[in-house]
């Protein structure tokens, strides 16, 4: 193949090059997805309240996405007189890297992977939850009372909702007994009723609920409450500094709609054993989350923030921890099938 | 093994990239016609006063002091999970032991009323 003829002109720099075109194989379509949701959310939250969403750039609208970062480009970035200027502008960059740096082990298919590590969960807990540093030095570095507290209140919620998350994951990996994400996938094959979102079915609900109040979005969107602090942690950023948060969030989306398919809805395998499996299904499953991503924005009234803690602390924590145990204890027993 | 996680590295390097790449086309691009007024930060309707780095609530820092109980303990159960099949029933009494001690804490900041915002 041509490929071979580039490794032996490139000798030892092949690697790091044909790994970068893989990398932007991933990022660029992904950017273009993020870009599209926007349009989408637009969309679908327009009809759903009986208005036609954006529909005058371009055919059907479809170019406002491209407007929106156009303009946003040509946006003065204005940095406060009070800010940290170095922390400020490092913010937005610690936002973005992360919900992008995960995607390095999401499996596509069964032999599409870029890294297809053993601790590879371990790796997108870790990776996604450096995203909270971003919120936390944009409100601390904006040096705004508005952007101090919409930070504060928008941490707390994280990390909170990262808990519940974290002990759903550990019922999967009893399951599945691996952190490899290709595994985890494989481990639920045979059909839609094998997938861990049925033996799983409450861990299952609490990681995609959990999974919205980690990315802050309605009904948990109290860090960017536009009649109460306004927009939050980011409400001092214009212009792409502004852009990069956003653009992080619906890439945050993506990827949580992402995981939550890989881990409780199997991936890139078919529902029906004789149908084939292929990245289709993923592409189909995720979309499927975002939409609900959307229409509980165009549903739920928002939360207050006592009832978001409650709602972690109280009710998630207890649930997860009780049926973790129940899991672990029907793994002991001849029933341990049911589970694999 | 490790060169396993090479593509990893790679891609947090493109990460940071494309987050700076855009903030450095929108620095070169976008116009920059500071004044005291724009500059100064966000305020609802009149002049903003007082420093932004003022008292906040405890309650956010024992949240976060919180959070780091949890989230060892999540470190903890995620080898344990995996390797659950392997260690059977010894292992399982092990981890409900542990688990145990970890409830009694949590029953307490419960009944301590370190859980409730009002």
């Amino acid at each position: 193949m041509n490929l071979d003829y580039f490794a032996e002109l490139l000798g030892p720099a092949w690697l790091p090059v044909w790994t970068l075109a893989k990398i932007v194989a991933i990022v660029a379509p992904l950017l273009l997805g993020v870009a599209y949701l926007t349009y989408a959310e637009r969309r679908i939250i327009g009809y759903m309240q009986v208005r036609l969403g954006c529909n005058r750039v371009g055919p059907w609208g479809l170019l406002q996405p491209i407007a929106d970062g156009l303009k946003l480009m040509f946006k003065e970035i204005i940095i406060p007189s009070g800010a940290s200027k170095g922390l400020y502008l490092l913010a937005p960059v610690l936002a973005m890297a992360p919900a992008l740096a995960a995607w390095a082990v999401i499996p596509f298919t069964d032999t599409l992977v870029l890294a297809d590590v053993d601790a590879g969960l371990l790796l997108v807990m870790a990776i996604t939850s450096m995203g909270v540093y971003g919120v936390v030095l944009a409100g601390w570095a904006s040096n705004s009372k508005y952007a101090f507290l919409g930070s504060m209140r928008s941490a707390a919620q994280i990390v909170s909702y990262e808990i519940a998350m974290g002990f759903a994951l550990v019922g999967v990996l009893m399951s599945a007994q691996s952190l490899n994400l290709s595994d985890i996938v494989q481990a639920q094959s045979g059909g839609i009723h094998q997938w861990y979102w049925l033996p799983l079915f409450p861990l299952f609900l609490v990681y995609l609920i959990a999974g919205v109040a980690e990315l802050n979005r309605a009904p948990f969107d109290v860090a960017e409450g536009e009649s109460e602090i306004v927009a939050g942690f980011h409400v001092d950023y214009s212009g792409m500094a502004f852009a990069m948060f956003f653009l992080a969030e619906y890439a945050n989306m993506i990827l949580v709609a992402t995981l939550t398919s890989t881990m409780f809805l199997g991936g890139w395998l078919s529902p029906i054993p004789g149908l084939p499996d292929g990245f289709f299904w993923l592409a189909l499953k995720v979309s499927f989350i975002l939409f609900l991503f959307l229409w509980f924005r165009a549903t739920f009234p928002r939360y207050r923030y006592d009832q978001i803690m409650r709602l972690g602390w109280k009710v998630f924590i207890p649930v997860t921890l009780v049926w973790l145990l129940v899991v672990a204890a029907m793994l002991q027993t001849p029933w341990a099938y049911l589970f694999h | 093994m490790l060169e396993n996680y090479f593509p990893v590295l790679l891609f947090i390097l493109v990460g940071l990239a494309v987050g700076v790449l855009p903030m450095v086309m929108g620095w070169v691009l976008a116009p920059s016609r500071p004044d005291s007024e724009k500059l100064s930060p966000y305020e609802c309707g009149f002049e903003a006063f007082e420093d932004a780095r003022m008292k906040f609530d405890v309650r956010y820092y024992l949240v976060a002091i919180l959070f780091i109980l949890f989230d060892l303990e999540i470190a903890f159960l995620f080898p344990w999970a995996v390797v659950l099949e392997e260690i059977g029933t010894f292992g399982f009494v092990a981890m409900v032991l542990f688990l145990a001690i970890l409830v009694v804490g949590f029953v307490y900041e419960w009944m301590k009323g370190a859980l409730d915002w009002e």
